[in-house]
């Protein structure tokens, strides 16, 4: 069996910000492969560097050392303006443009590209991510956060790009948002056949909708394994300690339906 | 005295040379501002080297930075040739630039400061370019903060234009600084209320656009840019329906018998078809160069302010020596042609009640050397301080018992009630008629001579018309008539004469022309 050529690479990456190392260590960056179609999640507590780690796929971080490799092509000598719409970005902060309706905001990245979009291909989007077509006039000040979030996925969808990068995306919107949120990103990610890399401090969410969860800790990568494995034990010490949290959640939560 | 409202009709001009002065200054307080606070937002130095500069500015008082303007350009002709104007429209607009960049350039780096940081991640993660964000983002969010920014910069401006008018810039200054000077409150008034209401009339129409930009409404937004372009374009065509010939250019200073001279002379000229165009409240610092550069075409000056600083001279050889000299240093110095004493002095001189001097005795400041130790001497608040007054204190030896400061026109007051026994007073003031006051004379000669002097620019030195219109002149304004024509514009009762009718009563008493030999 021979692996596909991988869509994303990490080769030996290390970021300095002066004094402080956030991701890589001395002699040591991070070197990792992903294949075109997974869904990797990068879990890791607050200040591991996984968000730092993302964002030098799309060149919004400068790795200080190593390389970055996407479809075969070193980030670095990319324009960044031409990378940033072949590759979608959904963060925490979601960042829609308040002086842009639903609609302009959705349209940005094809915009830049010299492309309008239809009407119609605006609604499907907006259909994409459960969201009415009536939106598509709305600014976002009239829209609640999870309908934001939903519009910067959308928007993220909008140039069609091979790879999704997200950002802790889901960080600020209630649980019930987040789940239903979630789940549909991981229904996306099947239908488009699109490549994801999600960042999350939560490893339930991580578990739930990835495919191979990739732990970070001090900078380092610590654990590389499917959801299954993870579930099983393997991955170390720091990544069974951030599965522990979920599964004394989940026990407890039995335990006490057990009582009645 | 004549109602504000039969004044502010005939204030179109000003009002136009205003704005456009107005505008012109905060359009390129922009064009310099706005590029200036994208380079602060990208680095902290320049940001903060920009702010500081601009506050720096900020605490010069206005006055004083469109004076400053004079000697710097008048320095900067070494550069770019003598046709570099020093005076004028140049030189207010720069100083109010200046003046107008900080709240512009502080809301644009502020509202640049606190866009929000997602916003900006989202720019680039969508794959903007670094010019793409600035016009598609930043810009737009920071407007509205932007054009508060104008907004203050705009009130400030039409505020500050005002002064525009000291260094012979036509603005709504000019009614509010003959006002002041000759006393005719309406006058003030009515530049006060017509340059309050341009302010307010821009700072409402500044902040529908502020409010367009905020609520993102199109109508408010262009609608309220449409009004302030109209605004502008009818000043500029007002301004320029105005005759192309250069006009003869006349200058007074900030007192009364400036500007009832300046009437005279411009009145004859005109019954002699020459177009001519007032400089009103000049600074008395810069009429003397702008008459060497032809800024200014004709002013009056003084024999005395000359000697002591032109030529730096603080001796004095006498009047009519003195009079040579500087027609000589005039003429070979600057090219301005001195064309002839008017006939009286506006000279500083002692003055007395004449009840009181007739009580002590004195006639004359040798007379006053014994009684002086008793006396009070109340001068103007520099009158201590000037060569005039050392001389004549070494000359006699005056130790009088006590010296007080008054502004000019309590000073009147003081000697009236009996605050002050003698006083420093100027010859042609038309008070000391009034007053009744004897002034004292100056048996040494210590005082040097003001003779009031007509000066002609080196652009008219040699027109014949002009020369021919004035002429009759030259010594032919006694300073009785002078007295007479200040009292008439300085009064407060109902006698009370704006500059131009006195200089047309002046006109109708002047002496047989010929009489002096210049």
């Amino acid at each position: 069996m021979t692996m596909p050529s991988p869509l994303l690479r990490f080769d030996g990456v290390i970021c300095r910000f002066g004094e402080v190392t956030a991701v890589g260590a001395l002699g040591a960056g991070v070197t990792c492969d992903l294949a075109p179609g997974s869904f990797v999640a990068l879990v890791g507590a607050s200040g591991s560097g996984k968000s730092t780690l993302l964002k030098t796929v799309n060149t919004l971080v400068k790795p200080s050392e190593g390389r970055v490799l996407f479809a075969g092509e070193d980030v670095a000598g990319l324009k960044p303006a031409h990378l940033r719409r072949r590759v979608g970005y959904v963060f925490q902060g979601i960042g829609l443009f308040p002086h842009f309706s639903v609609a302009e905001n959705i349209a940005i990245g094809p915009r830049l590209a010299g492309e309008k979009l239809a009407p119609q291909q605006i609604a499907e989007l907006l259909a994409l991510v459960e969201l009415d077509p009536a939106y598509a006039t709305r600014m976002p000040d009239e829209l609640s956060g999870g309908q934001r979030q939903r519009v910067g996925v959308a928007r993220a969808l909008a140039g069609g790009p091979e790879l999704l990068l997200m950002d802790e995306p889901f960080g600020a919107l209630d649980p019930v948002t987040r789940d239903a949120l979630g789940r549909k990103v991981r229904e996306l990610h099947d239908a488009l056949g699109l490549t994801t890399v999600m960042v999350t401090h939560d490893m339930a969410e991580a578990l739930l909708l990835a495919d191979r969860v990739l732990v970070m800790d001090k900078g380092q990568l610590v654990a590389d394994e499917t959801p299954r494995a993870l579930l099983a034990g393997a991955g170390g010490v720091v990544a069974q300690r951030l599965v522990a949290v979920p599964r004394h959640q989940a026990e407890r939560l039995a335990a006490m339906e057990a009582q009645g | 005295m004549q109602d504000i409202w039969d004044i502010l009709p005939g204030l179109g001009d000003k009002l136009a040379a205003h704005v456009v002065l107005s505008a012109s200054a905060i359009g390129l307080a922009m064009l310099i501002a706005l590029p200036m606070a994208v380079w602060a937002s990208r680095s902290a130095i320049v940001s903060r080297l920009a702010l500081s500069l601009a506050s720096l500015v900020q605490t010069i008082p206005a006055l004083a930075l469109l004076a400053l303007f004079f000697p710097l350009l008048l320095s900067l002709r070494a550069v770019f040739g003598e046709g570099l104007p020093t005076l004028g429209f140049l030189p207010a607009l720069m100083a109010l630039t200046l003046y107008a960049l900080l709240p512009i350039l502080r809301n644009a780096v502020t509202a640049q400061a606190n866009l929000d940081e997602g916003v900006l991640e989202a720019a680039d993660g969508v794959g903007m370019t670094k010019w793409q964000k600035l016009v598609l983002v930043e810009a737009p969010l920071s407007a509205p903060f932007i054009m508060a920014g104008i907004r203050t910069a705009s009130v400030w401006t039409i505020g500050a234009a005002t002064l525009a008018t000291t260094i012979g810039q036509p603005s709504l200054g000019d009614p509010i600084f003959a006002g002041l000077q000759t006393q005719n409150w309406a006058l003030v008034l009515a530049g006060c209320v017509a340059s309050a209401g341009l302010a307010l009339a821009a700072d409402n129409l500044l902040w529908v656009i502020e409010v367009g930009l905020a609520k993102r409404s199109r109508w408010m937004t262009f609608g309220g840019m449409a009004v302030v372009a109209l605004g502008i374009l009818a000043a500029l065509w007002a301004q320029s329906t105005g005759s192309d010939e250069r006009r003869i250019v006349i200058a007074s200073k900030q007192f009364s018998e400036q500007y009832i001279l300046a009437q005279l002379i411009g009145a004859r000229l005109e019954a002699a078809g020459y177009a001519v165009e007032y400089r009103d409240g000049l600074g008395s610092a810069v009429v003397h160069s702008a008459v060497a550069s032809s800024s200014i075409d004709i002013s009056v000056d003084y024999t005395g302010t000359i000697w002591t600083n032109y030529l730096k001279r603080a001796d004095n050889p006498g009047r009519e020596a003195m009079y040579e000299t500087i027609r000589d240093w005039e003429w070979r110095q600057n090219g301005v042609k001195v064309l002839g004493r008017l006939g009286f002095e506006n000279a500083y001189a002692f003055a007395m009640r004449g009840d009181r001097a007739k009580e002590l005795g004195v006639t004359s400041l040798t007379d006053l050397v014994g009684k002086a130790p008793q006396l009070t001497v109340g001068g103007d608040p520099e009158f201590f301080e000037r060569p005039e007054w050392l001389a004549v204190r070494d000359a006699y030896g005056l130790r009088f018992g006590q010296s007080r400061n008054f502004a000019p026109t309590f000073m009147y007051n003081a000697l009236a009630s009996g605050e002050a026994d003698v006083i420093s007073a100027y010859t042609s003031d038309g008070r000391i008629a009034a007053d009744k006051l004897v002034v004292l004379a100056d048996p040494k000669g210590a005082l040097p001579s003001y003779d009031a002097l007509l000066m002609l620019s080196p652009r008219i030195a040699e027109d014949k018309g002009v020369i021919a219109a004035l002429e009759p002149l030259l010594g032919a304004i006694s300073v009785e008539a002078m007295r007479e024509a200040n009292l008439a514009v300085d009064r407060e009762d109902a006698k009370k004469l704006t500059p131009k009718a006195a200089a047309a009563e002046l006109g109708k008493s002047l002496r047989r022309p010929g009489l002096d030999p210049g």
